[in-house]
């Protein structure tokens, strides 16, 4: 555990599941790289827990395959798979200690008991909580129960590690905290995650690329970066940060089945003289280091932000302004 | 301030009614049966020397040791019937599994001393069962032999109670717990062995702990059964043989109570700390597994097998019944309704006197476990809980102990004509409603949570007084639930026997479970007794569905199932 074991990748191809008349999964097609941090980001009922608990076995598709290592998964029961899961609620058996928490996957596998003892101790370290081995998970915060969580599922040394919404269950404060430590601990396993999140920033913060899922199918796979810039559709444009939507009826023309997509700080207001985007300043609100204008532009409202300098005329309510865009910012998206 | 007062001055009064009816008809005879068992015979001074006696009598002492023998076997055989269906149901994709379900009110339908003697015909020496073997394979079975009888009989009538805590538990793990532990490697029995077991483990010993008690109380079922060496079967022969003056009787009933009270805590001890309450926000029960055709052949064999074993009191009590002479024959050697005219007949005086007392006592229960409800929900009298606490520590007192009491306590009350209170039938409907008071007590509490109060509120804010609130608002919307509540009493004080059985001084007062227990003791009787047995099945069947269609009409009448 200590050394990084060989990483693995995973592999998903055509996949489509339902439940009953429920299509969940349509099609997905997805590579994960080994040695990758890799996030499912999506609202709710997008399908990524459901993907997450097919990787694990705990879900059938009808159609399609998931390879881990290049190997074909789907006659494995779930617990011949050598996935770590960490559960949303986190899971962890009331009627067990910490330490027996940790263990129960070494017993599963009838390791020798020096074996057992060994691999606790040293997964216990690693999360920072040897001191609690003797303890009852219900006499731990919801931190700490977090970390036993993952230190129990990581003492299998499991081929990829699945963290199903971890952060949830946490308040705002930690959840900075124990995302750091568990981009830290990643890195330092070279373990092949997966993170389910519908939380855009958490994705954006830890994670190497995002798969961004709406309505059971993946929208688009890249880099946190690669994703807010070069979004491509309208669902992961507005899905990751705020944007704004324009189309033919907003005065503007724009190419058949696109729209246009531009960021509220990538615009600046103008004179209304020679601009094709312009209308009357519906709100104005004071965020500190920005200055946030509601625009309405043909039957649309879009957003801009400007950056907020001491002394410098702000505009009222009422007034007409133009919309500033330089050409590079301009996207033109589909739906 | 001056209408404040007479508020809880209504409420005060109500109070201290019912703490004297429970002071009157709980507290005294209960104390009364330990008084007297503390004190020399013939009213000296307290003393331990009875204790001393019982523990230096072979009898009492091997009698006591038989029966936590029993309660305690048991609670063995009715853990091996539930494990394996609760695991089923619980566990996989069953169809069987309703089937299974509706198994756990059974044992309100029939208490196992009606079945006894029917049992003792289909599984005994010379019972069908055995009379077959012998012919087929030649050995015979002693399943009803001594105390395995009261062991087998107890078993197949009281499985359900921990088959239905233990469902209960099992179906509220969280799903996680299970996927957890199979993504960490673990599967199959071992799987339920680990995880699920110790996890539904209170409720297993809540059920565990009911059956034992139970069955540690039981007289009926081991005398109809012709055993004697058991320690609620001593009190009642010792009371009605050698009289209300001896101290024995009620020593043992101390016994009992000491019994089913160190049970009860003991479970409670083991209980402690051990809330696993799993189910999370967005988690579902166990995940549950196609069986494969062998499998789903297996699990239906094990399910049919016990359906079996729980339906042969019912079905014996149908045979005996209608038949005429049913004795070393498998089978009645012919059928008559003979029985049910007689019983329809002259002895129809133990179905009137049965519906007479069950509806006074649930009537009784209904009154006054609604008002100990609403007095601890809604209101801030002093002392209230302590009304609450009182009427649940029935559930301690087995039936016998509390007809003892009431014998022992009101034998010297005279009436006007100098007949003395405890011969009068109405002291038999007193007892039956303090044995149901506990059960109507919960309905009621459930009926009254269901209440948001800001429903009361509102009438008060229109300008209704409290008095017209509990009868405009809160009776009507109780009425679904205490409804039930009335008929679950009314169904289960039908067939109560062990408190009855020492307080019936004339066959023209005793109630149709009395009947039934003197007619099924001779071989004449047991046709007419059996056809008692089956009119008390089929009015306690009728009136569990009752008790359902009002629970569901009452849930849908507040718009309150989904």
């Amino acid at each position: 555990m200590s050394k990084p074991a060989r990483a693995v990748g995973i592999e998903i191809a055509g996949v489509n599941l339902s439940y009953g008349s429920t299509h969940v999964l349509k099609n997905v097609e997805l590579s994960v790289r080994p040695g990758e941090f890799f996030a499912f980001l999506g609202p709710s009922g997008c399908g990524k827990t459901t993907l997450l608990r097919l990787i694990a076995g705990f879900a059938q598709a009808q159609t399609g395959q998931v390879l881990l290592d290049g190997q074909d998964v789907a006659p494995l029961p779930p617990w011949k798979r050598d996935v770590g899961m960490v559960f949303q609620s986190y899971a962890l058996w009331p009627h067990m200690t910490v330490a027996k928490n940790v263990a129960f996957g070494l017993e599963e596998r009838r390791l020798p008991r020096t074996e057992i003892d060994r691999r606790v101790a040293e997964a216990l370290d690693l999360v920072g909580l040897s001191d609690y081995a003797g303890r009852r998970p219900a006499q731990l915060s919801g931190g700490q129960q977090q970390r036993v969580a993952v230190a129990r599922t990581i003492a299998i040394e499991p081929k990829v590690l699945l963290l199903d919404e971890p952060l949830s269950n946490l308040d705002a404060k930690m959840r900075v905290s124990v995302r750091r430590e568990l981009r830290a601990l990643q890195q330092r396993l070279g373990l092949t995650t997966i993170f389910v999140t519908h939380d855009q920033e958490e994705a954006n913060t830890i994670c190497d690329r995002i798969a961004v899922m709406d309505a059971g199918t993946i929208r688009q796979v890249g880099t946190p970066m690669e994703l807010y810039e070069n979004p491509a559709n309208l669902f992961v444009a507005s899905f990751l940060g705020s944007a704004n939507i324009l189309g033919d009826g907003d005065g503007i023309s724009v190419p058949a089945g696109k729209r246009l997509v531009f960021r509220p700080q990538h615009a600046t207001l103008s004179s209304v003289d020679g601009v094709p985007l312009r209308g009357p300043v519906t709100h104005r609100e004071f965020l500190g280091a920005t200055v946030r204008y509601g625009v309405r532009v043909g039957g649309s409202e879009i957003l801009i932000e400007t950056p907020f300098q001491s002394g410098a005329e702000l505009r009222t309510v009422g007034d007409m302004v133009g919309v500033a865009l330089p050409p590079e910012r301009m996207l033109y998206l589909p739906a | 301030m001056a209408l404040a007062g007479t508020r809880s001055g209504g409420q005060a009064v109500l109070a201290l009614t019912i703490a004297l009816f429970l002071g009157v008809f709980l507290v005294v005879p209960v104390a009364t049966v330990v008084y007297v068992a503390f004190t020399e015979k013939g009213g000296g001074g307290l003393t331990l020397v009875n204790f001393l006696d019982f523990a230096r009598t072979d009898l009492f002492v091997r009698s006591f040791w038989n029966s936590v023998y029993v309660s305690a076997m048991t609670v063995v055989w009715a853990s091996a019937l539930a494990l394996p269906l609760a695991y089923l149901t619980t566990r996989f994709e069953f169809r069987g599994a309703m089937l299974v379900q509706t198994l756990g009110f059974l044992p309100l339908v029939m208490p196992p001393f009606v079945g006894a003697v029917a049992m003792q015909l289909l599984f005994g020496r010379n019972g069908s069962v055995n009379l077959l073997l012998d012919e087929w394979f030649d050995f015979k079975i002693g399943f009803m032999e001594g105390l395995n009888g009261v062991i087998f009989l107890q078993a197949i009538h009281y499985f359900p109670f921990i088959l239905v805590n233990l469902s209960a538990a099992l179906r509220n793990i969280d799903r996680s717990m299970e996927e957890a532990a199979q993504n960490l490697g673990s599967h199959g029995l071992r799987l339920f062995r680990r995880i699920a077991l110790p996890l539904a483990l209170p409720g297993f010993i809540a059920g565990a702990s009911l059956v034992f008690v139970k069955v540690f109380d039981d007289v009926a079922t081991p005398l109809l059964l012709n055993v004697k060496e058991m320690l609620a079967p001593q009190a009642y022969l010792r009371i009605t043989s050698i009289g209300i003056d001896d101290p024995m009787g009620y020593v043992i009933s101390v016994v009992l109570i000491g019994v089913a009270v160190a049970t009860m805590w003991a479970s409670a001890q083991v209980l402690k700390g051990k809330d696993y309450a799993t189910t999370q926000r967005g988690g579902g029960g166990l995940a549950r597994r196609k069986l494969k055709p062998r499998e789903s052949a297996l699990a239906y064999a094990v399910v049919i097998l016990i359906l079996a074993l729980v339906l042969a009191p019912h079905v014996g009590l149908l045979l005996l019944s209608f038949a005429t002479v049913w004795s070393f024959s498998p089978l009645p050697d012919g059928y008559t309704l003979a029985h049910y005219a007689r019983v329809l007949g002259d002895s129809s005086v133990y179905i009137k006197n049965t519906l007479l007392y069950s509806s006074l006592a649930a009537g009784i229960d209904v009154v006054i476990g609604g008002a100990i409800a609403y007095l601890v929900l809604r209101t801030k009298l002093p002392g209230r809980q302590w009304l609450d606490w009182a009427a649940s520590t029935a559930l301690a007192v087995p039936g016998i102990v509390l007809g003892i009491g009431y014998l022992r306590a009101f034998y010297g009350v005279k009436m006007p004509d100098g007949t003395p209170l405890a011969a009068l039938w109405i002291v038999i409907v007193l007892a039956i409603a303090i044995r149901r008071l506990p059960y109507a007590l919960r309905a009621a509490y459930a009926a009254l949570q269901q209440i948001s109060v800001s429903l009361e509120e509102a009438a008060e804010n229109l300008g209704a007084t409290k008095a017209r609130t509990v009868r405009r608002i809160v009776i009507p919307l109780m009425t679904g639930g205490l409804l039930a509540g009335f008929v679950t009493s009314f169904a289960t004080a039908a067939v109560e026997l062990s408190a009855v059985l020492i307080l019936v001084q004339s066959n023209s007062d005793a109630p149709l479970a009395y009947g039934l227990y003197v007619l099924m003791q001779t071989p004449a009787g047991r046709g007419a007794g059996a056809a008692l047995g089956v009119i008390a099945v089929v009015i306690v069947a009728i009136c569990m569905g009752l008790a359902q269609l009002a629970a569901d009409r009452s849930q849908r009448a507040r718009g309150l199932d989904i």
